[in-house]
């Protein structure tokens, strides 16, 4: 046994290494002929990040299975080519930029669930929705599927659930009181079923809106809505925080294999 | 999970017809056939929970060391202090559960005892279906009932041998499952009579499929399981296999899925009968057979199935949630 949780309280497993066989797993996921989407935004200069990100992705991400990537951006021209292995594929998505980063940041609910309404529901079984700021370092397989799955917040695995960064004006709609929360999820990993994604995405988007009208914008954006959510809609499966790592932090014995991890950056940068 | 695809639709926000909810119902229909397949490998439902106030769990502090709580295929394996009901019970809302137990030529005498225990200790807080087989209905006892259960008596033929009895179970829930359960119950829970109830059995055991870990074998080699090695027989496990040996008396799912099971085993055991071969243990072989090469989406710890007095209770076993009730054997089996 690892030194992890691996069961949440509502019985969900939290994914880390040593708590699955990826044999068995393979075994079990391989015949149902599954296609695995992932989401990712590359907008204005966060173009530069998606060639790492699918080149990792395609020595780590769902080997074996049949992936299609679903890149959002402003600018095609900007998206460099990268070779795929068989049975991968990339699309291209035109989006508009924004001269705000909050703005590009909030309309993400909505894209993916206008997506998955228009396009990806036809394509895809599951779907994963991920930061493009970062790359794979080890396997992420099979052991990710779920009917709705979320990732721990590395930055926030081990503190109080008072101290998560959660909004706290009881005007937003993404309000966590004192006493609530399980795990702070983090923005950058979510996924699971296509048809749970969209529920979970276009219900971010309304509590979005919501907040929009009534001229404020929670303190995470998209993170703190998707927080409030996987509040009242409990995860299925919940992956550690292997699946979702900063590099700037020392990993500590617990933590196995990190995965997916940031990519050391200047954020000022990006966003101006 | 077809209900969990149904509930879905049913939800307060897709009531109005726009494109969403239209599009969405034309999802769930259309990935209806691979989600079938599949579901069983997911075990939570998502419905929304209202606000609760319970402990935080903490990722760095499992709840348990001393025992495995998730199989390597992520099933979990349910030990008291891995679950928090006050969660799982909001998540549960609105379902029914159906309760299968045969009580056939002396065995009605367990009923009561059985149907009294339920009642405390059984789903508490849901809404419950007994489903009492038996040959004599007359002998079935009348209990006082809470709110929002009820006792189904239905009528079906006995068996010469015990064994016999034992395994004619699987086709009589099969048939059943069919006719009724689908649309009555949520999940089925199939039980044996000669038992009582002793602690809570909640939702907590509620998934697409779950099996009940033996109390002889929970700590043993899967050499030392008594899995049917014959392998003329349809329920022959050879002895390099096997998770888990689990028990004829405690196992079930959605409807769907027990359905499946109990289909599956009885038509393996005609076709045993048929090459004129018996599985040594009957039914339970042939569910450990199943159950092997379809994967339980739970897995119950002996906290829900033990026997007092053939086995001295471990520190590990913090309840005793449904136990053997003493009989005679020879007294009760083949009368």
């Amino acid at each position: 046994p690892t030194e992890l949780l691996t069961l949440t309280p509502w019985l969900a497993p939290i994914v880390s290494e040593g708590t699955f066989d990826p044999e068995l797993l393979h075994r079990i996921y391989q015949p149902l002929n599954l296609t695995v989407g992932v989401t990712v935004f590359a907008v204005g200069k966060y173009t530069q990040f998606v060639q790492h990100f699918l080149e990792s992705a395609e020595q780590f991400f769902m080997q074996g299975f049949r992936v299609h990537y679903y890149v959002f951006t402003n600018d095609p021209t900007a998206i460099p080519r990268v070779r795929l292995g068989s049975g991968r594929l990339a699309s291209i998505i035109p989006i508009q930029g924004h001269s705000r980063w909050e703005e590009i940041s909030t309309r993400r609910m909505e894209t993916i669930s206008q997506h998955i309404v228009e396009r990806a529901h036809r394509e895809i079984d599951y779907l994963f929705c991920l930061d493009v700021d970062m790359v794979f370092r080890n396997p992420w397989g099979p052991e990710t599927l779920g009917d709705l799955v979320a990732a721990i917040h590395p930055g926030y695995f081990a503190v109080p659930r008072q101290q998560f960064p959660y909004e706290r004006r009881p005007l937003s709609t993404a309000f966590v009181a004192g006493g609530e929360g399980d795990f702070y999820y983090g923005g950058a990993v979510f996924g699971g079923r296509v048809a749970r994604v969209y529920d979970f995405t276009r219900g971010c988007h309304m509590g979005i809106l919501a907040d929009k009208a009534n001229g404020i914008m929670a303190a995470w954006q998209e993170e703190s809505h998707l927080n409030r959510r996987f509040i009242s809609h409990k995860p299925s499966k919940v992956l550690s925080p292997e699946y979702l790592w900063d590099d700037r932090k020392p990993q500590p014995p617990s933590l196995k294999l990190i995965r997916f991890s940031t990519l050391d950056k200047d954020t000022d940068w990006l966003r101006s | 999970n077809v209900f969990s695809l149904i509930s879905t639709w049913q939800r307060e926000e897709s009531q109005s017809q726009d494109t969403h909810s239209v599009v969405l119902q034309r999802m769930q229909l259309e990935k209806k056939e691979s989600s079938e397949r599949d579901c069983h490998l997911d075990t939570c439902r998502i419905p929304e929970v209202p606000r609760l106030v319970y402990p935080k769990a903490q990722l760095l502090k499992p709840t348990r060391v001393d025992v495995l709580v998730m199989t390597p295929w992520f099933a979990p394996i349910i030990w008291d202090g891995t679950f928090d009901s006050a969660i799982l019970d909001a998540q549960f809302r609105n379902i029914t559960v159906g309760l299968t137990v045969f009580a056939i030529k002396k065995y009605v005498v367990f009923l009561k005892l059985f149907l009294e225990t339920a009642e405390k200790h059984f789903m508490v807080g849901h809404k419950v279906n007994y489903y009492v087989f038996t040959d004599q209905p007359a002998n079935v006892p009348q209990i006082p009932l809470q709110e929002g259960r009820q006792v189904v008596v239905l009528e079906v033929r006995n068996y010469k041998r015990w064994q016999d009895i034992s395994m004619h179970r699987m086709e009589m829930i099969s048939n059943f499952s069919q006719q009724r359960f689908l649309r009555e119950v949520h999940y089925l829970v199939c039980l044996d009579v000669d038992m009582k109830f002793s602690d809570h059995v909640g939702v907590e055991i509620l998934a697409p499929l779950f099996g009940t870990l033996h109390p002889g074998f929970y700590r043993g080699d899967r050499q030392s399981f008594t899995y049917e090695r014959r392998p003329l027989s349809q329920a022959y496990i050879p002895r390099d296999e096997g998770d888990f040996y689990y028990a004829g008396s405690f196992f079930g799912g959605s409807v769907p899925e027990v359905y499946r099971l109990t289909m599956a085993c009885h038509q393996a055991m005609m076709a045993d009968q048929a090459n004129g071969i018996e599985a040594v243990w009957h039914d339970e072989s042939h569910l450990n057979r199943y159950l092997l090469y379809h994967k339980p989406s739970k897995v119950l710890s002996p906290e829900y199935l033990w026997d007092e007095r053939m086995l001295r209770r471990p520190p590990l076993l913090r309840k005793l949630r449904y136990v053997a009730v003493p009989k005679n054997h020879a007294e009760i089996r083949n009368r």
